[in-house]
């Protein structure tokens, strides 16, 4: 049998701020999870890295990072990415602070 | 102080302004970002968890009122008002923007700061103890030989491209407040037959493989520094792992090579390049020497400090775990917590960096320093003058009377920030603090060193807290683990892992456990926890901390 395959998104940094940014399905980049466009086959994930590495102007350090898709959008799986999705836990900084200003 | 003659002025300005074009030409698309990387390194800038994060260097810890504050407004103006205090005398700002980061270097560089080699495979910034030059019983001020290998070091030619990052500490007196065996290198100064000297230790360091450092050289004269210094890296250069970053420190060069082979390398080309110093260094140090000289101490009376002392119990408390005896009479040296219970360790606000700036100005002859331990240091303060200080602190919120003690916590950013923690090293260190704090059992469980790291490479020194915890990633969840008995003083120990590691959840009881056991175990409130822990061994903590614990066959499989 195949082994199953995780749903991902890609994601790296903001080159100007550093900010976490997610590649949508629109190709443009987007500094919440839940317009990332998720991947659910393998060939087309490899496809969607190459196009996001061909931005070397806007972004640094594009990766896949596994999701659990529910209702809400694309949810991360590793504590590393709930972290990169909402910033610090000492201060309401970062995205917290974008949120608070909606 | 040192301060920058007009060659390290102009050195410092070139120097940002080619990393000004540097960051244009990323920006622009010229340069890409495998090519930018190892430049921004140069200059201290990292790509972290969710922002850039830049890495200024303190000098031997060393600042001045005017340096601290353009610090505060460098973290106004650019950043969000805050600055973190790291464990190696830096600052770091944890959210400035690609493009500001050049203006940012000016800023510093207005008061001769930078941030340069505190990244990179280089020799790193020298740190020194926080207390020197006021440290009751110190044989020398070891700032300004930091000073002459900071100038040496800086942009030295042979030493951009070592094999891994490089770390020298230096402290001119007995007691060890520099770790100075936690570092590739470390000295001591040392005086024989009157004759001033180092006594040079190599090849400590913590990380993943902690070892202590050995003595290479027990009485280096003083003009052999330098030359002895270059032999050093110099081997290590030629000698040190290249084929796998984790054995690359020159901790596995020494323990690979055996400290035999590597003191008769270091010899050999210590005698070669001995005679190409020819005393110019000698002059340099002279002149920091002078430069490093004590204030003019002022004498008078205490009362003001004997009064305070004896009718006000906060300033009683603070005084007693704040305050260390100075050099000179009548003075005190005070060292100003910034690790309020609940806050995070190492931080200050903007405003709190004024605050301290003004204080130093008119208390503690413009002088600060930056601990390893993340606290601010007021080297020099007359006692008269400690009531109104105190009262100043309180006002800023920087009074908090914990130095030494459970909450007076080392923990590097962790998962927060760090792009390479494995875990969060902030919350857990807020929650014991505030923990203690709701106890109120701090001051009677008195010296206790907790130091966290989120990762393996240590910055939050774990391995050397009395009681260490090293947060890691076990299989996707936050996994602390505990070691006991580590100590950083001059009688360096690394600590012993007590057993498996306890969830975020129960990291925080299992602290408590360990410290009631102590109370516990305690042979009267003299015996420190480090104390009664060399005294009993491993055995009863490990009771306290895995009081569920199966026969010892089946706890092993856990």
């Amino acid at each position: 049998m195949p082994r199953t395959y995780t749903p991902k998104v890609v994601t790296a940094s903001d080159l100007l701020d550093g900010d976490v940014i997610y590649l949508t399905a629109e190709d443009q980049w987007s500094r919440d999870l839940s317009r990332a466009e998720v991947i659910t086959d393998e060939a087309h994930g490899q496809l969607r890295l190459l196009d996001a590495e061909r931005q070397q102007g806007t972004i640094v350090g594009a990766y896949l990072a596994d999701v659990a898709p529910d209702a809400s959008g694309p949810q991360p799986i590793h504590f590393r990415e709930e972290f990169r999705r909402t910033g610090p836990s000492n201060y309401a900084h970062g995205k917290q602070e974008a949120l608070s200003n909606v | 102080m040192y301060n920058y003659s007009e060659f390290d002025s102009q050195f410092l300005a070139e120097r940002n302004a080619q990393f000004r074009a540097q960051v244009e030409r990323r920006i622009s698309g010229a340069l890409t970002e495998d090519e930018f990387k190892p430049l921004r390194l140069m200059n201290g800038l990292y790509l972290q968890l969710h922002a850039y994060m830049l890495r200024v260097a303190i000098p031997y810890g060393t600042l001045n009122s005017r340096q601290m504050r353009v610090l505060a407004e460098v973290s106004e103006r650019w950043d969000k008002g805050y600055g973190h205090f790291t464990t190696r005398q830096n600052i770091q700002y944890n959210w400035p923007k690609l493009r500001d980061v050049p203006d940012m270097l000016d800023a510093l560089a207005s008061v001769g700061l930078h941030a340069i080699q505190t990244s990179g495979n280089t020799i790193r910034n020298v740190t020194a103890d926080h207390f020197a030059g006021a440290a009751a019983g110190e044989i020398a001020d070891p700032r300004p030989v930091a000073e002459l290998i900071r100038q040496w070091s800086t942009d030295h030619p042979e030493f951009q491209f070592l094999g891994r990052k490089f770390k020298i500490a230096i402290t001119g007196s007995a007691e060890d407040r520099a770790v100075i065996r936690a570092h590739d290198i470390g000295f001591r100064i040392v005086r024989r037959d009157g004759e001033t000297g180092y006594e040079v230790i190599v090849g400590g360091g913590l990380g993943r493989t902690p070892m202590i450092g050995k003595v290479i050289r027990d009485f280096l004269p003083q003009a052999d520094l330098l030359p002895y210094l270059e032999a050093v890296l110099s081997v290590y250069n030629l000698l040190g792992r290249r084929d796998n970053k984790y054995k690359a420190r020159i901790k596995f060069t020494v323990h690979e090579n055996g400290l035999d082979t590597i003191r008769a390398l270091v010899e050999d080309r210590f005698a070669d390049l001995r005679p190409g110093f020819t005393g110019i260094d000698q002059q340099m140090l002279a002149e920091f020497q002078a430069a490093f000289a004590a204030p003019a101490f002022r004498s008078g009376d205490t009362r003001a400090f004997d009064t305070a002392y004896a009718d006000s119990p906060v300033f009683r408390s603070w005084a007693d775990t704040n305050l260390t005896p100075h050099r000179a009479d009548g003075y005190a040296i005070v060292s100003i917590s910034l690790k309020a219970h609940g806050q995070t360790p190492g931080d200050a606000t903007a405003d709190q960096m004024r605050v301290m700036a003004d204080l130093a100005e008119r208390y503690g002859h413009n002088e600060l320093r930056i601990s390893h331990e993340q606290n601010v240091i007021l080297p020099h303060v007359h006692k008269s003058d400690l009531p109104a200080l105190y009262a100043a602190l309180k006002q800023a919120d920087l009074a908090t009377a914990n130095i030494g003690l459970i909450s007076d916590i080392i923990a590097c950013p962790g998962m927060d920030y760090c792009a390479l923690a494995t875990a969060r090293s902030i919350p857990i260190a807020q929650e014991i603090a505030t923990r203690f704090d709701a106890l109120k059992i701090e001051q009677d469980v008195g010296p206790l060193k907790i130091k966290i790291s989120g990762c393996i490479n240590a910055c939050g020194h774990h391995h050397v807290g009395h009681i260490g915890i090293l947060g890691l990633d076990r299989a996707g969840v936050e996994n602390y683990q505990v070691t006991l008995g580590g100590d950083g003083s001059e009688d360096t120990r690394i600590g012993e892992r007590a057993g498996p590691g306890f969830s975020a959840d129960e990291i925080i009881p299992a602290i408590e456990r360990l410290v009631f056991a102590y109370l516990d175990l305690r042979d009267g409130p003299q015996e420190t926890f480090l104390q009664t822990y060399r005294r009993l061994g491993l055995a009863p903590f490990k009771s306290a901390l895995y009081p569920e614990a199966q026969p010892r066959s089946q706890a092993h499989a856990a």
